[in-house]
């Protein structure tokens, strides 16, 4: 940095230095870990003799083998589409709820909205661990409301710990933890469409409904695209909530979702190779399907467009 | 719906910080939007409320009163826990506090820096470097914590305080949100400004731009917060020490414990109770500060 080139130099080499701490961490632990998991997914343990002595075992090439094993691997396909089940109920029900309650919020002449703008973004601040705790034992019959009031209505109990009920019982987990944030986001691109936009309408005598439809979804599109992406993302990697579940039902076993299983392959069963193709396999599966959606939006955000 | 009006009054000032605003009237409620909103908060406090009476609850009375009914045995059941294993529950709450508190800290700045940048600068590879930076968001934790552990192990730093540390300062979120920010309340004829006064580049940032940023940043700070409260895979995959469980993962021990005997369902739901404290006030209190409006508002200011 000489005095003569020192203005320029320092505006050119500004961005980079003050990316240098990001870049650092991506490059530890981001990058690193990636290709490391990615090295691993083609590696397998090789056991000479009997496998003792220290020369005995080698880390050796496994090809993909230890991909082939993953995708023929019923307990991983069986998580998959439980999870893909899973999601189903969660995104639609989250997001429109989001939806729904930012609408709401934003309409004229709504009372007590702050107080219930703060309730439901509530339990976004309740980790997720806890909020699988709370709901957990408010599922169990013992100590439960739900079922005293079943009880004294004298009506059915189902078992909300086991078989279909436990995906509703596991997706109200996920709705309840992220409606707030979702509602949140939309509502602030929601505040950010200028006022002029439905003086024209309302004084054409629209309805708030139509307004809602016609203008303020249309508008909010772009942020309902990004929840949406960004959703699909999360409830594909859900492992807290049944991870929490789990002591309380037999009905979750330990590879429930894709990433328990990757989780009891690393640390349970000790083969940390098959466990990183489990986990590039969950990650390439992630960007497909949440690009695939991105793709899809964007190409119907172009169509009306040109409409 | 129906019950929405349509207001006619042109109006001079309105609520929502626009140029025109919205009709200030609000003399008549709207039932609909009121009622669902309602109908909402009450979804999402039932959980909470549940947790506070059911904390005040004796072991007995857990089983044997209505659900939403406070029970006796409160201060008891905090005794109970603040001695279970000489207070180690104490011990998790300052752990998270310490993981949460200083991580968020940490990654507020390099969101700052990082976003600046990103915002403020034209320079080779800006698009690339955000994009590969993001994509950081999209990786499931696993492919991440699994590798991460085996390299820590490597150096010998898994199962201490900073294998929980490290890995969560950079937030791809949090550099997307400082970017948004900072383009948003960081105008840019008041940085080419600063340069016509001589200023420095980093003199210009934390002088002039950072303050600027400042309600935006506290955003990214409570984002990344709650993140490292809440996070349970990491500390779950790093430690196996207990003296250093953020309480995510102290609670789950102990209902992992308490499950086969009930007589210890007391202290996971006072637990429980108390973890939920810390977030929930800062929440109350920080969202004053907390500037929702900042991408409509302030860039019109």
């Amino acid at each position: 940095m000489t005095t003569t080139s020192r203005r320029s130099y320092g505006v050119k080499g500004a961005p980079y230095a003050f990316l240098l701490p990001a870049a650092t961490l991506f490059a530890l632990f981001f990058a690193l870990p990636i290709g490391y998991a990615i090295w691993l997914s083609f590696r397998k343990v090789k056991v000479s003799g009997l496998g003792l002595g220290s020369g005995a075992r080698r880390e050796v090439w496994a090809g993909v083998e230890n991909y082939t094993d993953a995708l023929t691997d019923n307990e991983l396909v069986d998580g998959a589409l439980r999870v893909l089940g899973y999601g189903c109920v969660v995104v639609p029900v989250m997001l429109g709820l989001a939806l729904l309650f930012a609408l709401m919020l934003d309409s004229d002449k709504v009372r007590l909205a702050p107080f219930t703008r703060l309730a439901i973004f509530l339990p976004y601040a309740i980790p997720g661990v806890v909020a699988a705790l709370l709901w957990g034992f408010l599922y169990l019959p013992d100590v439960s409301p739900f079922y005293f009031v079943l009880e004294r209505l004298g009506l059915p109990q189902p078992d909300l710990l086991d078989g279909g009920p436990l995906y509703l019982a596991l997706s109200n987990i996920a709705v309840w933890g992220g409606t707030g944030f979702n509602m949140i986001v939309i509502y602030t691109s929601l505040r950010a469409i200028p006022a002029e936009v439905y003086e024209a309408a309302k004084l054409d005598g629209a309805t708030p409904l139509q307004i809602a439809l016609r203008i303020k979804i249309p508008m909010v599109a772009p942020s309902l695209v990004l929840t949406f992406f960004f959703s699909i993302i999360a409830t594909l990697q859900v492992f807290n909530e049944p991870t929490t579940l789990k002591p309380l039902t037999n009905s979750v076993s330990t590879t429930w979702s894709p990433l328990m299983k990757v989780y009891r392959d690393a640390f349970g069963t000790g083969d940390i190779y098959q466990a990183a193709a489990e986990a590039v396999i969950i990650a390439l599966a992630t960007l497909v399907l949440s690009f695939g959606f991105l793709r899809a939006a964007n190409r119907r955000n172009r169509q009306e467009a040109a409409r | 719906m129906s019950s929405l009006a349509v207001q006619k009054v042109p109006s001079a000032a309105g609520t929502t910080g626009t140029a025109q605003g919205r009709p200030p009237l609000r003399n008549r409620i709207a039932l609909v939007p009121t009622i669902t909103l309602l109908l909402g908060a009450i979804y999402c406090l039932l959980p909470v409320a549940w947790v506070v009476i059911a904390s005040t609850k004796s072991g007995s009375e857990l089983f044997s009163t209505f659900t939403f009914l406070p029970g006796t045995g409160f201060m008891d059941n905090l005794t109970d826990l603040s001695a279970y294993r000489d207070g180690i529950y104490w011990q998790w709450m300052g752990n998270s506090a310490l993981y949460a508190g200083l991580g968020a800290l940490l990654s507020t700045c390099v969101s700052a820096f990082s976003g600046y940048a990103l915002a403020i600068y034209r320079f080779r590879g800006r698009e690339a470097i955000f994009n590969v930076l993001l994509a950081g968001v999209l990786m499931p934790p696993v492919i991440l914590a699994v590798p991460q552990y085996l390299l820590l192990a490597k150096a010998d730093l898994t199962d201490s305080y900073l294998s929980v540390l490290l890995p969560q300062i950079l937030s791809p979120y949090g550099v997307y949100l400082a970017r948004i920010y900072a383009a948003a309340a960081v105008p840019a004829d008041i940085v080419e400004a600063g340069r016509m006064d001589g200023a420095s580049e980093w003199r210009i940032f934390t002088r002039i731009a950072l303050p600027m940023m400042v309600p935006g940043l506290v955003t990214v700070f409570l984002f990344q917060f709650v993140a490292v409260w809440n996070n349970f895979l990491l500390p779950y995959i790093m430690l196996s020490d207990d003296e250093r469980f953020p309480i995510t993962l102290g609670l789950f021990t102990l209902l992992e414990q308490g499950a086969n005997t009930p007589a210890l369902y007391t202290l996971v739901i006072t637990g429980a109770f108390l973890a939920v404290i810390p977030l929930v006030a800062l929440f109350l209190v920080i969202q004053r500060f907390w500037s929702l409006d900042l991408l409509s508002g302030a860039v019109k200011s």
